[in-house]
């Protein structure tokens, strides 16, 4: 097992260093630069070379590549033109933000996600099951950002039950209670896709395992239906739910881009973002690396507790 | 997805005023803090470093400079300096600070402050010289030197006669800084600032707020309100709702969509037409528009007062010429410009054997003052077309579009999408229009127009320390370029922001600067 976890951790390393080139090259083969962002209208070839030899783009590809890797070996992601700040301050900060709305989002999606699977499996072809799929479908096919405008509308302008936008309030809040009224229209957005997507999957994956020998014999045992449905058959479909929960934690990290921008929210989508719109290399690559970094590692942790689950798939 | 984004945007916005709201106040802000929505995150508080709009809002309220525009004006005023005089030859300005002036960190403010500031941007050996970089700071590149005689008075000394050197002086690029402050933080100054004025910082939490309260040893009348918090609300659907919402007090750059719902329900709507034009530039080099007379048919051709009212939703004003009414002391109002006149056009192209002709028309996706670039970009090729112009659109994200036209025009497109916002009528006309600054030559002259009569009158407004003398050279000025049309002049954008009703004293400024120090909440 640890073997295997840190073969796993070390197939890490190519990939973070494979992605950190193309996105180096992507950003190095669109127009534009970072001298332009900077000086706008103000962007004569006079203005514009005097920016980039002092932020040091005035060395070759290849030079500035392997300065900036060799930092980074270093523990040094570079200095943020845009923000005028440590890359890596910046990152933390935003990242940290965007995990508790993405987790809360994929938690969130999870909960529903089973509880609608599992209702319409149970009651396939029940009233219980045509709502469910017919609120997934929706759910699925609804712009996320449509979605929360919505639910702004609604629960912040006409009600002002919740806040419109923002991760705290921003005079006087700061605490838990704070944050959970701030979480819950951008988490709920950011969760009805996932969700749906959990749903359909737990259906299915859950009439495949009723049908099976092994529910047969439980029922035939006595046990009562609920503990065959959530011991039984729900262990079993989870083997092929989680690694799907682990794929949809790298679609809620995707779609956390628009949410944050619609909510306001200071996580690493929006970031990422307007660092791309200033061609903020340094910046980009220290956001893309952290996001590259935790998809890899949702989903190893999914893989994990399949095994855990499953004592057919060997370690 | 753009397009269908700001389709179900505007729908959303389209319902809000329909729902009836049931006001609840949910963490009420007290009357002694005030919070402003901007556009986006400031990119540094460091005026030096600084390039936005954006961030020159909250600027100019931590900070002062020698001089300052006064208000509802674009002319200057003392500030940190009590008076000044200029040199007969216009090279040197000796100024007389103000006494008893501190830093938000308690270290006097004096000569050698001064002195600090503008070598730290225009020397590459001081001491504070990588605190940078200093985008702007060839708005004093004129300045060869400044000296500290005594405490109270300072010298700059230029290499040649500049007259928009004060109007630059009261820029953001031109606002003091702590000299000890900038040497303790050195490059992280841009988040910890400290300057002389009526606010002082109090924390910056990246993408969330930057909080800012009163100076309780500002010189001047002290603030009226105890804290400003400044709110990034990038997406103007949401800066829509937290107003109506009640989370903001004050929201900037209203989109026109959205300015309707705010004209009554306790809200209060401020506009200003400031220092901008919004222009196509022209390519005089080849293609069709070589010929003056097909230049000034596209100039007629266009309905610049349909464009401002029904796409800009009155959010801006038609252009006349090349220097804004905002610019009261150097505008010619007597400027008849191009009316809206098709026929007019057409005859023109046929004078000129221009019918049916071809054009490549480069057009923005968005960018710095570029309004509603492609819709502007869609009504003026439709306007194109029916005087008998063929447009074609080629459309550019914002970074892309400027690599493809500062370069200039030559061998791609006949016309561009173009704006700027200046802080002196000299400014854009010297830096776009002058023979001496053609691409080759480093400058923004990228549609090629070249006219000596123009370059030396721009040169003696430059030179030129009466003011008089200096207005009287750009009525002259604008003649010739409308006379010319080396650009179509379209419109002239009139900034906009909303209030809630209980907020007193604000106004917006034709330097497009939001001063909060008189404003109060009741």
């Amino acid at each position: 097992m640890a073997s295997y976890l840190l073969g796993r951790l070390l197939a890490l390393v190519p990939v973070l260093f494979g992605l950190s080139l193309i996105v180096f090259l992507i950003m190095a083969l669109i127009p534009g630069d970072p001298a332009l962002a900077i000086l706008g209208a103000y962007a004569t070839p006079e203005n514009v070379a005097r920016i980039n030899e002092e932020l040091g783009l005035d060395r070759s590809l290849p030079v500035q590549y392997a300065t900036w890797l060799g930092n980074v070996l270093t523990g040094d992601l570079g200095r943020s033109h845009s923000l005028n700040r440590p890359v890596l301050d910046e990152v933390m900060e935003r990242f940290s933000a965007t995990l508790v709305l993405a987790g809360a989002a994929l938690a969130l999606a999870s909960v529903l996600g089973l509880l609608a699977g599992i209702v319409s499996a149970v009651r396939q072809f029940g009233l219980a099951d045509k709502l469910v799929t017919l609120a997934v479908l929706v759910g699925i096919s609804m712009p996320s950002f449509w979605l929360g405008l919505v639910l702004i509308l609604l629960f912040a302008v006409r009600w002002r039950l919740l806040p419109v936008s923002g991760m705290y309030a921003i005079y006087g809040g700061g605490d838990l209670p704070d944050l959970l009224l701030h979480l819950v229209l951008p988490a709920t957005t950011l969760a009805v896709v996932a969700a749906g997507v959990i749903a359909r999957l737990t259906r299915s994956a859950m009439l495949e395992v009723l049908r099976q020998d092994f529910v047969r014999t439980a029922r035939a045992k006595g046990l009562t239906e609920r503990r065959v449905v959530f011991r039984h058959a729900l262990k079993a479909a989870m083997v092929t739910v989680i690694p799907v929960i682990g794929i949809q934690a790298g679609f809620v990290l995707g779609g956390a881009v628009y949410i944050e921008t619609v909510f306001q929210w200071p996580g690493i989508g929006r970031m990422l973002v307007d660092a791309i719109a200033k061609r903020d290399v340094l910046l980009v690559q220290g956001g893309v690396l952290v996001v590259a970094a935790s998809y890899v590692l949702f989903n190893l942790l999914a893989d994990l507790l399949q095994r855990l689950l499953d004592p057919r798939i060997a370690p | 997805m753009t397009a269908l984004r700001s389709a179900l945007a505007g729908l959303f916005l389209a319902l809000l005023p329909l729902l009836p709201g049931a006001p609840r106040a949910l963490a009420q802000v007290p009357d002694e803090v005030l919070v402003v929505g901007q556009i986006a995150e400031p990119a540094s508080l460091d005026p030096a470093v600084s390039t936005a709009t954006n961030d020159f809002r909250i600027l100019i309220n931590l900070y002062e400079g020698l001089v300052r525009y006064r208000p509802g004006t674009l002319e200057v005023e003392p500030a940190l300096a009590e008076s000044w005089t200029v040199s007969e030859d216009g090279r040197t300005y000796d100024f007389t600070l103000r006494q008893g002036v501190k830093f938000h960190d308690g270290t006097p403010f004096d000569s050698q402050a001064v002195k600090f500031n503008f070598d730290r941007m225009l020397d590459k050996s001081h001491p504070a010289a990588g605190t940078g970089p200093f985008p702007l700071s060839f708005f004093f590149s004129a300045v060869e030197r400044v000296e500290a005689p005594d405490p109270r008075r300072v010298r700059f000394v230029l290499k040649e006669p500049f007259a928009p050197f004060l109007s630059n002086l009261a820029y953001p690029t031109g606002l003091i800084v702590s000299p000890a402050a900038v040497t303790a933080r050195g490059k992280e100054f841009g988040r910890n600032p400290v300057g002389t004025g009526p606010f002082r910082f109090v924390e910056w939490q990246g993408g969330r707020q930057v909080t800012l309260d009163r100076f309780p040893d500002y010189w001047g009348e002290p603030a009226k309100l105890e804290t400003v918090i400044f709110r990034p609300i990038a997406d103007p659907n949401t800066r829509a709702a937290e107003m109506l919402s009640g989370g903001i007090d004050v929201m900037v750059e209203v989109p026109p969509d959205a300015l309707a719902q705010f004209q009554s329900g306790g809200f209060q709507v401020h506009q200003q037409a400031g220092p901008h034009l919004w222009y196509l530039i022209l390519n005089t080099r080849q293609g069709p528009l070589k010929d003056k007379r097909v230049r000034q048919a596209v100039n007629h051709a266009i309905d610049k007062a349909a464009i401002a009212e029904n796409i800009l939703q009155g959010t801006a004003i038609p252009a006349k010429g090349p220097i804004a009414p905002a610019f009261e002391w150097a505008h010619d109002p007597s400027l008849a410009g191009y009316p809206h006149d098709p026929e007019k056009a057409r005859a023109l192209i046929r004078e000129a054997g221009a019918e049916g002709a071809s054009l490549t028309f480069y057009v923005a996706e968005g960018g710095s003052g570029m309004l509603d670039p492609v819709a502007m970009g869609t009504a003026i090729q439709a306007d194109l077309a029916e005087v008998g112009l063929n447009a074609r659109i080629e459309t550019y994200e914002w970074n892309t579009f400027l690599a493809n036209v500062n370069p200039g025009l030559e061998g791609k497109a006949d016309m561009a999408e173009m704006a700027w916002m200046t802080n002196d009528p000299d400014t854009l006309p010297y830096l776009t229009l002058r023979t001496d600054a053609l691409p080759d030559k480093g400058g923004f002259n990228s549609g090629y127009y070249s006219n000596p009569e123009l370059d030396r009158i721009l040169e003696e407004a430059r030179r030129s320390g009466d003011q008089g003398r200096r207005a009287e050279l750009y009525r002259q000025a604008q003649r010739i370029i409308v006379e010319d049309a080396p650009w179509a002049f379209v419109a002239h954008w009139k900034q906009n922001a909303v209030t809630t009703e209980a907020v007193k004293g604000f106004a917006l400024q034709p330097s497009f600067f939001l001063l909060l120090a008189g404003v109060s909440k009741e």
